[in-house]
């Protein structure tokens, strides 16, 4: 191959950089290694990580993963394949796609949703942007019962697109937001107003009032969710005017935190003011139905520095996951789930006094009778990871543990953790 | 004579929701081992939800059925060629989805104690030092999910390091042959865009460049090799004009796999840039995604790296929220760490070595198309190019066929497509790139029917025009898509 482009050593290929650019030495890097050793190498990691049973939620949950999920996105046609920018021969991806965001809209009770945001924290400011966008203002109002690394990130994008983000309170009895407050910062320049439910407390927020005081004012109302099952029962956030998610609880491991699935789902009006790809049914020269990535007149790749947002890559495959799992646990199978969480969170809350009053999902936040730490390792004694320590992110809760606990949860765990906490 | 496929037949499929029926469902879930709950008493019965209408009811053959055949309507790289410019489509090692899920890996949650993370956070350590030392830069963050989310990242690492200084400044520079994600992040980060001409090497033009770098600009976005494939040859010299105003230079790293092991960015005066790790280091696309884009950077921009940063407190490694002049966070925990374990993987089976050779095979391949391709299609900016090379259609645009129709075309030979119009400086643009994958034997047949479309151009050319004629979908209809959107499926519809 070489003597076809008239060359006779493969430095040659590098000729033409300028000298003082090239590696004068090679990379001081080990010696590649076999598939074995890589193996090892992993498993050796893995092992110092522990794997116990856990009460840890707060926006990454331990749901159990059908097999079929991971033979599904393995095949290679679906991990190997590039963005199906060439629908004729990527028509696989795209159909996939089309139902993911046909059943994030029926679960979500909005008209459309996008192909998939990086994960839930940055599709927060990705809906924040599309509200300043549609109603031609700039404030946010966050709720502090939002997600506080989702606030985080946030506050990173907001600060140079001119769009201040101030919070408002929850209500100290209930852990839902603080209506009051809210109403009493709301006014004219206000472009959205963002909740989370179940919020970080794990409670169910009160979001029709929520939407009928950002309407009131002309913003608009962001519904962001962390914990998806939890759309299996409870009723969807049709009021609201933008949905964030994140879909981790479907089929996706928890992998120390990512890569993970967000969404971005709203009302047909905004649709020209939606971020990222959408994929569209048309028809081919045949009359056949086909689908094809469409309206990417608002993407970056066209319209350069006036895009809606510079996402590119999303989370294709991972979206996918959680395609399957919509698709294998279905109507009746998502409302069981569902079921089964609140349920067991509700047995662990029936003896631990949870400190709010509002009602919750599988999520909430107990105070135990020595310090969170304390009890963690007490805990960690017995081979099983409690919750969060809530001081690191509310220092007025400091005393608090949020627990989470979903149809992994052992009845026999949460007896031990009963124990731990009462003691 | 097409060569390397032909017909079979393919399923037919509906959407899952056509499939559905009543009663039917995939799932097994254990007994409850504790009392069911009233939704209803527990929630409030105005907050529980009635049935999720139109959600599907199939059973788990139904579902393994219906990915399947919808599956083989899609081209991969597991099927062959894959040269799609800038994308850096090459083989995804399987090993690397095993490791990704060993249980301590992929069930770790982010928020257990760092003491029983350790596994995970010596992953991350090793891929931070390993990429510090391919890219010749001081320090680095893993959170970034994607290229695109690496350049925002690293425009407002950019930003953070000027304002400290007293002045953000107004306006990023970026090159015409620029990604389309360039100017979108620089909007993004609140910065003005200010296009730079190439000059009729398509290189970055010196005298341009020095007459737009004022005391208004905060940086140049540059992508080397750039988007024509051709390293900046220029680059330190590009990289002194903007230092000599106190501005500062990004590289887009969406092209490292011309470089890995050949030339550091860091060594040629760059002063943040990004790596894709679904391009260069071989995690899958995975029909778009997810993808990694760490950002690396030299010393004086570590203090503004997001939260956390990985720290050696002795023996055990910490994440250091304790960073006051950071930028703050770009998204929630670490980053797609199942990504970066990918790449890590990729690393350890390459090495030092392996990851140059990867490099020099990559470079040939493109060499290689390049050479045998140049007497059919004509190469409008002749400099050496390095892991892709641009061709434009103007030759055969005068028979009144685009790069576009060659494109489809080549569906037919069995091939995806490779990059068509962008770079947007070259008018019709067929941007190859075949990465180190590639033996000899699939190079040939790309370009035996490159050349077999170019006399279909003389001979036969609605059949190009009309391609492709054997996918079992033909050309979709994208301006009714976009006409009258339809994003979701409808009962009856």
């Amino acid at each position: 191959m070489l003597a076809a482009c008239g060359m006779q050593a493969r430095e040659e290929l590098f000729a033409h950089l300028p000298k003082d650019v090239v590696l004068k030495s090679p990379l001081n890097l080990p010696p590649g290694i076999s598939e074995y050793e890589i193996v090892e190498y992993f498993q050796a990691r893995a092992a110092e990580n522990a794997s116990y049973p856990s009460f840890l939620g707060a926006g990454v949950y331990r749901h159990y993963r059908p097999v079929v999920v991971d033979t599904v996105v393995s095949r290679g046609e679906f991990l190997t394949s590039y963005t199906p920018y060439q629908a004729e021969i990527a028509q696989g991806t795209l159909t996939t796609i089309f139902e993911f965001q046909t059943m994030i809209c029926q679960l979500t009770g909005m008209d459309v949703a996008n192909a998939s945001m990086y994960d839930g924290s940055t599709a927060v400011p990705e809906a924040a942007m599309m509200a300043a966008r549609v109603t031609g203002r700039n404030r946010i109002l966050a709720a502090r019962t939002v997600h506080p690394e989702y606030r985080a990130v946030l506050r990173t994008f907001a600060r140079h697109q001119g769009m201040p983000v101030e919070e408002f309170a929850y209500d100290s009895k209930t852990g839902g937001i603080d209506l009051a407050d809210l109403e009493s910062r709301l006014n004219k320049q206000t472009a959205a107003v963002i909740i989370q439910s179940p919020n970080f407390f794990g409670i169910v927020e009160q979001v029709n009032a929520a939407a009928e005081l950002a309407h009131k004012f002309g913003a608009l109302l962001i519904f962001v969710f962390t914990e998806a099952v939890s759309l299996g029962l409870l009723e969807p956030p049709a009021s609201a005017d933008i949905v964030a998610g994140e879909l981790q609880s479907f089929a996706i491991s928890p992998s120390y935190g990512g890569p993970f699935a967000g969404i971005i789902a709203a009302k047909e009006k905004f649709i020209r003011q939606m971020p990222g790809r959408l994929v569209g049914q048309s028809v081919d020269t045949k009359g056949n139905r086909a689908f094809c990535l469409t309206l990417a007149t608002r993407e970056q790749h066209i319209r350069r520095e006036k895009a809606t947002s510079n996402i590119c890559t999303n989370q294709a495959l991972i979206a996918l996951m959680a395609t399957v799992f919509m698709t294998l646990y279905g109507k009746e199978g998502l409302r069981e789930l569902a079921l089964q969480n609140l349920s067991k969170a509700h047995y662990l809350g029936g003896k631990l006094k949870p400190r709010f009053s509002g009602p919750y999902f599988n999520e909430f936040v107990a105070v135990p009778n020595q310090p969170p730490d304390e009890v963690n390792r007490q805990l960690l004694e017995r081979k099983i990871i409690g919750g969060l320590p809530l001081g690191r992110f509310y220092p007025e809760l400091a005393g608090g543990v949020l627990l989470c606990a979903t149809e992994m949860t052992r009845r026999s765990e949460m007896d031990v953790a009963v124990t731990v906490f009462q003691a | 004579m097409i060569k390397k496929v032909r017909k079979h037949i393919v399923q037919n499929e509906p959407l899952i929701f056509e499939r559905s029926s009543p009663g039917k469902n995939g799932y097994q879930l254990p007994t409850l081992d504790v009392p069911e709950v009233d939704p209803a008493a527990a929630l409030g019965a105005e907050n529980v939800r009635r049935e999720i209408e139109g959600f599907p009811e199939v059973s788990e053959v139904d579902v393994i059925r219906h990915f399947t055949r919808l599956s083989t309507w899609n081209y991969a790289i597991d099927l062959g060629l894959y040269p799609l410019g800038s994308c850096t489509m090459k083989y995804n090692p399987r090993v690397n989805e095993l490791v990704a899920r060993l249980e301590g890996l992929a069930w770790a949650h982010p928020y257990q104690p760092e003491a029983l993370a350790q596994g995970a956070l010596r992953v991350m350590q090793r891929l931070e030092s390993a990429l510090l030392e391919i890219t010749g830069m001081d320090a680095i963050t893993l959170q970034p999910a994607a290229g695109a989310h690496g350049e925002l990242t690293g425009i407002l690492l950019v930003r953070a390091l000027l304002e400290s200084r007293g002045n953000p400044r107004k306006k990023i520079l970026i090159p015409d042959s620029a990604h389309g994600t360039n100017p979108a992040t620089a909007a993004i980060a609140g910065y003005a865009v200010e296009n730079i001409r190439s000059n009729d090497q398509g290189l970055i033009d010196l005298e341009a460049l020095s007459q737009s770098v004022t005391e208004d600009v905060g940086a140049l976005m540059v992508t080397n090799p750039n988007t024509l494939g051709v390293f900046e040859e220029n680059i330190v010299e590009a990289v002194d004009i903007l230092h000599a105003k106190g501005a500062l230079v990004y590289m887009d790293g969406a092209n490292m796999n011309a470089l890995a092991g050949v030339a550091r960015p860091g060594d040629f005066g760059i002063d943040v840039m990004h790596l894709n790790l679904h391009k260069t280091f071989s995690t899958p696309h995975g029909g778009g995604g997810p993808g990694g884009g760490p950002v690396a950077v030299k010393q004086i921009f570590a203090p503004f790296l997001p939260v956390p940063c990985l720290k050696a407190n002795g023996e055990q490694l910490t994440l250091d929220y304790d960073r006051p002049q950071s930028i703050g966070k770009v998204r929630a925990f670490y980053g797609n760490f199942g990504v970066l374990v990918r790449a890590l993987a990729y690393i350890l089976a390459h090495g030092g070595d392996g990851l140059r050779n990867a490099t020099i095979d990559a470079v040939m391949n493109a060499n290689y198309i390049r050479h045998k391709l140049a007497p059919y299609f004509d190469l409008p900016y002749p400099r050496p190019n390095m892991h892709e090379v641009v061709f434009s259609d103007d030759r055969q645009s005068r028979k009144g066929i685009r790069t576009g129709d060659i494109a489809k075309r080549l569906i037919d030979y069995g091939f995806h497509p490779y990059t068509v119009s962008f770079p947007l400086i070259v008018h019709g643009a067929l941007m190859i790139e075949p990465t180190e994958t590639e033996s000899k034997l699939e190079l040939d047949l790309f370009i035996d029917a490159m050349i077999d479309i170019c006399k279909e151009i003389e001979e036969t050319p609605d059949l190009v025009t009309k391609a492709p004629h054997d996918t079992r979908t033909t050309r979709v209809d994208e301006v009714a898509a976009a006409r009258k959107p339809v994003l979701r499926w409808t009962p009856g519809s």
